[in-house]
């Protein structure tokens, strides 16, 4: 079941739905039934994305296309933007593999675009990072409101090394970003952090699974969302401490913001516990705007408006900040002021 | 300056203010002191346009002009300051963040230029060691993680930085203790000036030693009780308010 076997075979009946209880919150058996025809290569000039002038390595696919495969070996950080478009419609399934080697160091800054088309997109990331290697990968999904993707990321993760991650994303028709790290201990460290604004109909669903297998590991997850009008965010967060993995610390953290009475926020944050020796914790809050840090600010002087949006801005900028590539960073920062209309 | 006539004011159809009457001209400080539940905090959102807070009846005006019907941010461009019992905390915020947003709003809403960033760092920097807070704590979020007197400290340092017209201290004198109650003490006595006034809403005659009112008045009942001079302040520490409560 899933989204890559559907498109290859054309059979809707593979897609997945509510009935499988991961995509119960995005269910696209519901939604298409019928799948669009394989997009057309595109002809023109392709868009390079928001991350292409701050990388060593500038990559850019539209509608899929050859697989694209990325080695790094570098010690020191070499970063590669990765841009996938969705153009004209129709339907197609990428695939990247990202390989960083032992002791290498990769900022990978990876962007999707839509347009206005019906479209249903498909991404699959196999990634391994080597022992000692370090991954940062920021995610910005700029997808059409009309659009339908799907981008799932499977992580291996060697001795020692380091995954850091944030995805920021405002949502399509129906999307879905997951990833999914297999995580050894020993020394591994990995931080999962993502934003959502979401506004109209949209709908984003960031998923996480992470299973630590082996002694010392550590997570850290922070997710922070705001939803406005009829969108919908969805959470679902699970780590995995598999027995014997003793001495993990892991710590999950979601944030919401529901600014309409008609938005919607479903979450679920699991901790799956084995093992004897560790430490895990997780917070979950979603919750409505504080009106008294509101009328606060605006006793100071700031018109409700002008609150409003220092206040939200702020909420989400914890996860903002924490991403460590600066370039990156101000990307980040330019998204979320437009997204929260600044 | 601010004058207040036969208020009255309801939070969920409950009868708060029941015709209160104030006037506090400029260059003075006036207390207002009064049991629990009389009132005073509710005052001090009604001046301000707290949502919730329903005038029934009455009129507040500031140099004639009706507070009443304007937004809190407006209130706040024309000089009215509340210093809140419980400052809120704002995560993610930098005080001087906070602080110059305001400042500059409330200038826009004047008409006025924003403030250059080196003028205002220059006047934060002034500001905060006329009131000994430490410069790299107006870098954190504001409020976050601050202790009572930190926060109560940083009331009244926005309060120098945005010098307002009209001044409301509603307990500011809480969670002090005695070095940082005249620290605040200080601050707020060097914002006294002929073109200034100020409502202090204390529960306790402590505050008044620091900061000498000209007058007190006693609130019980939801109405000005009883006026004085400040001796009046050292009569109900002594005698207490159970006279107002037994009248109201």
């Amino acid at each position: 079941m899933s989204l890559a076997s559907a498109l290859k075979t054309s059979d809707v009946t593979l897609l997945p739905g509510k009935r499988d209880e991961d995509w119960k919150w995005t269910d696209l058996r519901g939604l298409l039934r019928v799948l669009p025809p394989p997009s057309q290569p595109f002809m023109g000039e392709a868009p390079v994305g928001p991350f292409a002038a701050l990388a060593n390595l500038p990559i850019h696919v539209v509608n899929a296309s050859d697989p694209v495969v990325v080695r790094s070996a570098s010690a020191a950080p070499y970063v590669v933007a990765l841009h996938f478009a969705a153009l004209g419609g129709g339907s197609h399934s990428a695939t990247a593999q990202i390989e960083v080697a032992e002791g290498a160091n990769l900022i990978l800054l990876e962007s999707y675009e839509g347009d206005d088309a019906d479209y249903v997109a498909n991404l699959d990331l196999k990634i391994t990072v080597g022992a000692n290697g370090r991954l940062e990968r920021i995610v910005l999904a700029a997808d059409g409101a009309n659009g339908v993707s799907v981008s799932t990321a499977d992580v291996t993760l060697g001795i020692g090394a380091q995954l850091v991650q944030t995805v920021l994303t405002d949502g399509a028709r129906r999307q879905r970003i997951e990833t999914r790290v297999a995580h050894p201990g020993a020394g591994a460290s990995v931080r999962l952090d993502g934003a959502y604004l979401l506004a109209g109909k949209r709908h984003a669903d960031l998923t996480t699974v992470v299973e630590h297998q082996g002694l010392d590991g550590t997570t850290s997850q922070l997710t922070k969302g705001v939803v406005r009008d009829q969108s919908r965010g969805v959470f679902q967060g699970r780590i995995l401490v598999a027995k014997g993995a003793d001495r993990t610390d892991a710590r999950m953290g979601h944030h919401a913001l529901i600014l309409s009475d008609k938005a919607e926020i479903d979450a679920k944050p699991e901790l799956l516990i084995f093992a004897d020796d560790v430490q895990c914790a997780h917070g979950n809050t979603i919750g409505a705007f504080d009106e008294d840090a509101l009328f606060y600010a605006q006793q100071r002087g700031m018109p409700e408006d002008v609150a409003r949006a220092l206040l939200t801005e702020a909420f989400v900028g914890e996860v903002i900040d924490r991403i460590e590539h600066d370039g990156a960073r101000e990307v980040a920062k330019t998204w979320a002021a437009k997204g929260l209309g600044l | 300056m601010l004058s207040i006539s036969n208020l009255h004011v309801e939070i969920d159809g409950k009868p708060i203010l029941k015709g209160l009457t104030l006037d506090i001209p400029a260059g003075e400080v006036h207390a207002i002191m009064g049991p629990n539940g009389a009132g005073k905090s509710t005052l001090s959102y009604v001046l301000t346009g707290r949502q919730g807070y329903e005038v029934t009846e009455g009129t507040a005006t500031l140099d004639g002009e009706d507070l009443l019907s304007l937004e809190p941010s407006e209130r706040s461009a024309r000089g009215v300051f509340l210093s809140f019992q419980y400052p809120l905390e704002i995560p993610g915020v930098p005080a001087l963040t906070f602080i110059r947003t305001a400042m500059n709003a409330q200038r826009k809403a004047r008409g006025e230029a924003e403030i250059t960033a080196p003028a205002f760092l220059k006047l934060a920097k002034a500001t905060a060691a006329s009131l000994k807070i430490d410069f790299e704590m107006l870098k954190r979020a504001l409020n976050v993680g601050f202790s009572g007197g930190e926060k109560k400290r940083m009331e009244i340092f926005q309060m120098a930085m945005l010098s307002p017209r009209f001044l409301i201290l509603d307990e500011t004198d809480s969670g002090l203790d005695i070095d940082a109650l005249k620290i605040v003490a200080d601050g707020v006595n060097a914002m006294r000036g002929p073109d200034r006034a100020m409502l202090v809403i204390t529960h306790y005659q402590r505050l008044l030693d620091y900061i000498k009112p000209d007058r007190v008045h006693v609130l019980a009942g939801g109405r000005i009780a009883d006026s004085g001079g400040p001796e009046l302040a050292h009569e109900l520490e002594r005698e207490g308010y159970d006279k107002y409560a037994r009248a109201a």
